[in-house]
């Protein structure tokens, strides 16, 4: 652990801090295109944040010490999440300390304390959310664990770092079960990001609520933690995604040159990451609550079924 | 001063808990007495038996022949690394469950506190000396000890009848396993009459017979552990006893059947076969998703933390499968992996179960309710209990950095090695088989927020509970060891590692410690394939938590005040409103709908006073256990002919009988 | 680099139709059925046409071109159309839900892939592998067409197989000959058009094309 590696660890996770919200703004900022009306603007999510933090915080009269502390518990486990990630080099720190079933647990330990606090203040939408969240949570988490699993098997390693090395630096080889890995990774994060077809973000109806509804008693300054906490989870999975499917402009470690280059292959990555995203909102209609379902367990079963398929094929 | 070796410390401190046991004769009903001095003092000589136990891990096996026993079958026993690690776990278990019921146990529930206090000590006793003997008769008679023991504890409230329902299924089914364990000795001695383990080990029995006596091990040893299709008394029997006694049967008599299985398996039959590891790993996933699925849907808090107990027993006996299996194929390194992940859990299941046993005793003695739906909101009345409880659950979620989350890691590990595997149908099922163990690690997470959420969080559903009271001073001391424990484990695995290595190199012939990288990292093969730092996870996780709070107060501001809740603007939101544990557990009940026997009835509109029920039963009751009831039922309905009250007709067998033999002998 | 990345490719293609069958499994609407029944006729042609520029054998350019026009073009259109004049219900039901068909489905694959491994290693192709998922898929068609209650997923189903063997063919054995493979396109076609007929029929029987309503047909 020499002091390059901790100042480029400490680089990446301020960034990764820092774009977030500019991520969520520019999915925003798509689906207003395509939706053919004005977006309020790419750096929306941070004004809101700043206002959000300017206000005074109202809790229930019942709310634990549970309560007040989640949204800051929940943002310090996915900023770690975005520090484990590889978004910029591979052979940090940091992802020597979590490995790829170590970052699903820390995602899982999130969502927990989420859930947690959704139940806290005992009203109606907290633990409808609560419920629903877990319910997408048990079917979700087994599908990306599988698919972190594929490729972990064809990387021989669970290591993030290694994976990355493994796909993006040595010679190109098509996978196809990770085609298979790719349907079911789109799917996982549509779901848990609490997008459409899962959820809709924009709304606040009960019978369209996942995410909002467990958040519902939260104001000022513990809600800007949990909106930001949910930009980071996006940003989180994005580029999770692009470590796994298209990690070409990821640095090795240590060779400062490739980071730099890296930072803007990232940031054109995420741009068409986020379009596509769009896209894929606009295409779909949010399902029935009980389609959700079987709209994961079907991602399951395709992560399930790339492994077989590289085990046949590859192994 | 008299050379002691760890055989006799452990046998003394055994006696020991015999002992204080038949000091509580002395004082029948006073709970005061054996709650102030007895109870205390079963829980130091537990953390004696662990200390014991902790040197002996490290030292070569060492045997005594105790003058007791059949006079030519004295009692042998020996203490090896297994049995001492099964020792460790048994001492810290009790050392934190004691102190607990010290301050639990009351007189008015039943059965005397003094007969209570003798069954306890016999208990804990009886299955030290399960774990320490070394040969049949010396193991069945501690077997039977432990199982009758523990009757009478899960029955100490007889006055209510499904407690002695449930004890009544529990002696049966231990029972019928006893007899499978028995037979399996008989399998194992293989005609040479020598029943002494030592005997057994050096014997090659040939294969035939081996399968023989691992498939009754796993039957009887299975009944006792709670695994598919023998664990229908697991549900009934926690709930039953008094929460201390359920701490205890859930944390460590449970392990005394795995420890059991793998003596029999790995010690005395010596080679298992590959496909042994394969009928493991199929019941154990089997009984883990099992479990969860049934425990989603409880409204009982202490029969869903049986079920948990269920899944758990069954992923330890899916990782003892995969150590099977890779020891059948002659991959030493991967078996070794295996067996520490199976120890590993065992040894956590033990800690956070126990401490979530103990944390519902807590409750119920505060609100003498059970059922989630007269429960919540109790973070506020009782909150060392619930801050306990809260590290529980996240212990028994397997969430990093407790724990739970360390021996899921290791034996998720264990299955990304697999595809290495010789045979084509079982590299095929094999990831089939980790993508059952990660389905069930995510509902028992969904499970845990489903028990804490409605216990503790929320509005109290039952205008009793604002009069609950938190938890005494033995009970908190309890609930901190415990909890101390579930952290610990989960922040030095590498310590933990290191002590397993004596056993899985006795085992499997190979230890995992060896590639370690520094006494910060764990890394069970080489550092590139996967590496897992705890302490280091926690430290920065903490700084970057720590660093946000003092951020927000020092850029912003920390203002707050109270209000009543948003809700969406709805005013009148009262108790009821809110989920109950039915309907936490609809999700699950609908989307593995077809795992249960649902039977309801609802309400016409015409009802003045409608009511809804809804139940899910286990089908296993269904189709097994009420079939062969009947069919029992049906047998002793033909041989009760014989059975006609008169006088006459007795002596006239009797002297039927007496005519036979003398004619034969003739 | 062709030599190099067309056994990869088609390994890719090989898994594509994979996903595709699985994904026909899943659907609960005719439409999206019907458009990716197009699109597994799509990755045949891609298929056919890369095994053509391995091999150097022309004759497979002409079964690549039938398979567009067929495949992609004409069957789905004639479907399109069918389902038009049928005015069927854009739901589809299944016999037993859809978790529970891919569970099914999995067990499929690896009973597949098993049984194709000795096969595979007999043949000597480098893309010998893919044996197995084609098999996968024809036993996933066959799966869909038990499952389903209405008449035209069933239909789907059955041309499907025919996808998945045409797969087989040509990926394992680098292309069937010219006349075995006009044969099975007429067969093909000659089948659809009974089947189009059959379809009217129970239609105007049963003013439905539900295939359970066929039962009522048997004698008591």
């Amino acid at each position: 652990m020499n002091l390059a590696g901790a100042t480029a660890q400490f680089t990446e996770l301020l960034l990764a801090l820092l774009l977030a919200p500019l991520l969520t703004g520019w999915v925003n900022q798509c689906r207003a295109w395509l939706q053919n009306r004005s977006a309020p603007g790419l750096l929306q999510p941070y004004r809101v944040l700043a206002k959000l933090f300017e206000k005074e915080v109202v809790l229930a009269h019942n709310a634990s010490p549970l309560f007040r502390s989640a949204p800051y518990l929940i943002f310090g486990c996915l900023a770690l999440a975005a520090a484990i990630v590889p978004t910029l080099s591979t052979g940090l720190p940091l992802n020597a300390a979590a490995d790829a079933i170590a970052l699903v647990g820390l995602l899982a330990l999130a969502r927990f304390f989420i859930a947690l606090a959704g139940m806290d203040v005992g009203t109606s939408f907290g633990t409808l959310g609560a419920r629903r969240e877990m319910m997408v949570g048990f079917l979700a988490e087994p599908a990306l664990l599988m698919v972190l699993f594929t490729a972990s098997l064809i990387s021989q390693s669970s290591s993030l770092s290694t994976i990355v090395d493994a796909l993006g630096h040595r010679e190109f080889v098509i996978y196809p079960s990770m085609a298979f890995a790719g349907v079911a990774f789109t799917m996982v994060s549509l779901a848990e990001n609490a997008r459409i077809p899962v959820d809709n973000p924009a709304t606040h109806l009960e019978l369209t609520m996942i995410h909002e509804a467990m958040v519902l008693e939260y104001s000022g300054r513990h809600l800007a933690m949990i909106e930001w906490a949910s930009s980071l989870k996006l940003f989180v999975y994005s580029c999770m995604g692009l470590a796994l499917f298209f990690p070409f402009g990821i640095a090795q470690g240590g060779d400062w040159l490739g980071i730099v280059l890296a930072l803007p292959v990232l940031v054109l990555k995420l741009a068409a990451g986020g379009a596509a995203l769009a896209v894929i909102e606009m295409m779909s209609a949010k399902m029935r609550i009980f389609r959700a379902p079987e709209f994961l367990g079907t991602a399951f079963l395709l992560a399930v079924l790339a492994m077989l398929v590289h085990v046949l094929l590859e192994a | 001063m008299i050379e002691m070796s760890s055989i006799d410390a452990g046998l003394l401190a055994a006696g020991a808990w015999i002992a204080i046991g038949c000091c509580g004769l002395a004082a029948p009903r006073s709970a005061g007495f054996a709650g102030r001095f007895l109870y205390p003092a079963g829980a130091a000589v537990g953390v004696a038996l662990a200390a014991i136990a902790l040197f002996a891990l490290f030292e070569p096996p060492s045997t005594r022949v105790l003058p007791l026993g059949l006079p030519d079958l004295p009692f042998h026993a020996r203490l090896d690394a297994l049995s001492a690690f099964f020792l460790l776990l048994l001492g810290g278990v009790a050392a934190g469950v004691s102190v607990f019921a010290g301050g639990y146990l009351r007189a008015d529930q039943g059965s005397s506190p003094g007969l209570v206090c003798l069954c306890y000590h016999l208990f804990l006793a009886s299955m030290a000396l399960v774990l320490v003997a070394d040969d049949a008769y010396f193991f069945m008679v501690a077997w039977e000890t432990m199982a009758l023991s523990s009757f009478f504890l899960v029955t100490s409230d007889h006055r209510h009848a499904e407690i002695r329902r449930a004890g009544y299924l529990y002696i049966l089914i231990a029972h019928i396993g006893a007899i499978s364990i028995l037979l399996c000795f008989g399998a194992l001695q293989a005609g040479t009459g020598n029943y002494t383990f030592d005997g057994m080990r050096t014997l090659q029995l040939p294969a035939g017979w081996a399968t023989v006596a691992f498939v009754l091990a796993l039957a009887g040893f299975g009944a006792k552990a709670g695994i598919l299709p023998l664990h229908v008394w697991l549900p009934e029997a926690h709930p039953a006893a008094p929460s201390p006694v359920s701490a205890l049967m859930s944390a460590v008599m449970l392990k005394t059947a795995i420890y059991g299985l793998m003596r029999v398996t790995l010690d005395l039959i010596g080679f298992p076969v590959w496909w042994w590891g394969v009928i493991a790993l199929a019941v154990g996933l089997a009984s883990a998703l099992f479990g969860i699925i049934f425990a989603a849907v409880q409204t009982d808090m202490k029969r869903l933390l049986a079920y948990s107990s269920i899944e758990n027993i069954g992923l330890i006996v899916a990782g003892f499968g995969l150590t099977l299996l890779f020891r059948g194929f002659g991959m030493g390194t991967l078996a070794a992996l295996a067996l520490t992940a199976t120890l590993y859990h065992c040894l956590n299941h033990a800690f956070f179960k126990s401490l979530l046993f103990l944390a519902t005793g807590s409750v119920l003695h505060a609100t003498s309710e059970r059922s989630l739906g007269r429960l919540g909101g109790l973070i506020h009345r009782m909150p060392w209990v619930a801050w306990c409880a809260l590290i529980g659950t996240v212990a028994i979620a397997g969430l990093p950095p407790l724990n739970g989350f360390v021996s899921e890691w290791l034996l998720l590990q264990a299955f990304l090695f697999t595809p290495d595997l010789p045979q084509g149908y079982v590299n095929l099922l094999v990831p089939v088989a980790a993508a059952a163990v990660a389905l069930t690690a995510a509902l028992s997470g969904y499970v845990m927020v489903k028990f804490f959420g409605i216990v503790f969080l929320g509005q109290p559903r039952d205008e009793a509970l604002a009069q609950a009271h938190d938890a005494g001073p033995w009970e908190r001391a309890g609930l901190v060891w415990l909890s101390a424990a579930c952290i610990v484990l989960g922040l030095i695995p590498h310590a933990v590692i290191n002590m397993l290595e004596p056993i899985t190199r006795q085992f499997t012939g190979y230890g995992i410690s060896g590639e370690m990288r520094g006494w910060l990292f764990v890394a069970p093969i080489e550092p590139e394939r996967a590496s897992y730092s705890p302490l280091l996870f926690l430290a920065v996780a903490t700084a970057l938590i720590l660093a946000a709070w003092l951020a927000v107060r020092a850029f912003y501001h920390g203002r707050a005040r109270r209000a009543p809740s948003w809700d969406c603007g709805f005013p009148w939101q009262n108790a009821r409103m809110q989920d109950t544990a039915d309907g936490f557990g609809q999700p699950v009940k609908v989307v593995f709908q077809p795992a249960f026997r649902i039977e309801g009835e609802a309400p016409s509109p015409r009802d003045s006073r409608p009511q809804y029920r809804e139940t899910a039963d286990d089908r296993f009751w269904f189709w097994l256990y009420l079939p062969v009831a009947r069919l029992v039922d049906r047998l002793t309905g033909l041989v009760t002919v014989l059975q006609r009250g008169r006088i006459s007709i007795y002596l006239m067998y009797s002297f039927a009988t007496l005519l036979v033999l003398l004619f034969f002998v003739r | 680099m062709l030599q190099h990345y067309g056994p990869q490719v088609i390994n890719l293609l090989a898994a594509i139709l994979l996903l595709l069958a699985f994904a026909m499994l899943s659907q609960r609407r005719i439409l999206s059925l019907i458009n990716l029944f197009a699109a597994q006729g799509l990755v045949l042609f891609l298929a056919t046409a890369l095994v053509a520029a391995l091999t150097a054998q022309s004759h497979l350019y002409w079964s690549a071109g039938l398979t567009l026009l067929l495949k992609v073009l004409l069957l789905p259109w004639i479907l399109h159309r069918l389902i038009r004049r049928l005015n069927v219900k854009w739901d589809v039901e299944t016999l037993i839900n859809i978790p529970t068909t891919m569970l099914i489905g999995i067990v499929l694959v690896i009973l597949a892939f098993n049984l194709a491994a000795p096969i595979s290693q007999l043949a000597g192709t480098v893309t010998r592998s893919t044996l197995g998922i084609a098999m996968a898929s024809v036993l996933l068609s066959f799966l869909m067409m038990i499952t389903r209650s209405k008449a035209v997923p069933q239909v789907v189903g059955f041309l499907a197989m025919e996808n998945g063997l045409f797969f087989a063919a040509t990926a394992a054995v680098y292309g069937m000959p010219m006349v075995v493979e006009l044969g099975v396109a007429l067969d093909v076609l000659v089948a659809s058009l009974i089947l189009g007929v059959f379809l009217f029929q129970i239609r105007e029987r049963f003013d439905s094309v539900d295939t359970r309503h066929l039962e009522k047909l048997k004698e008591h």
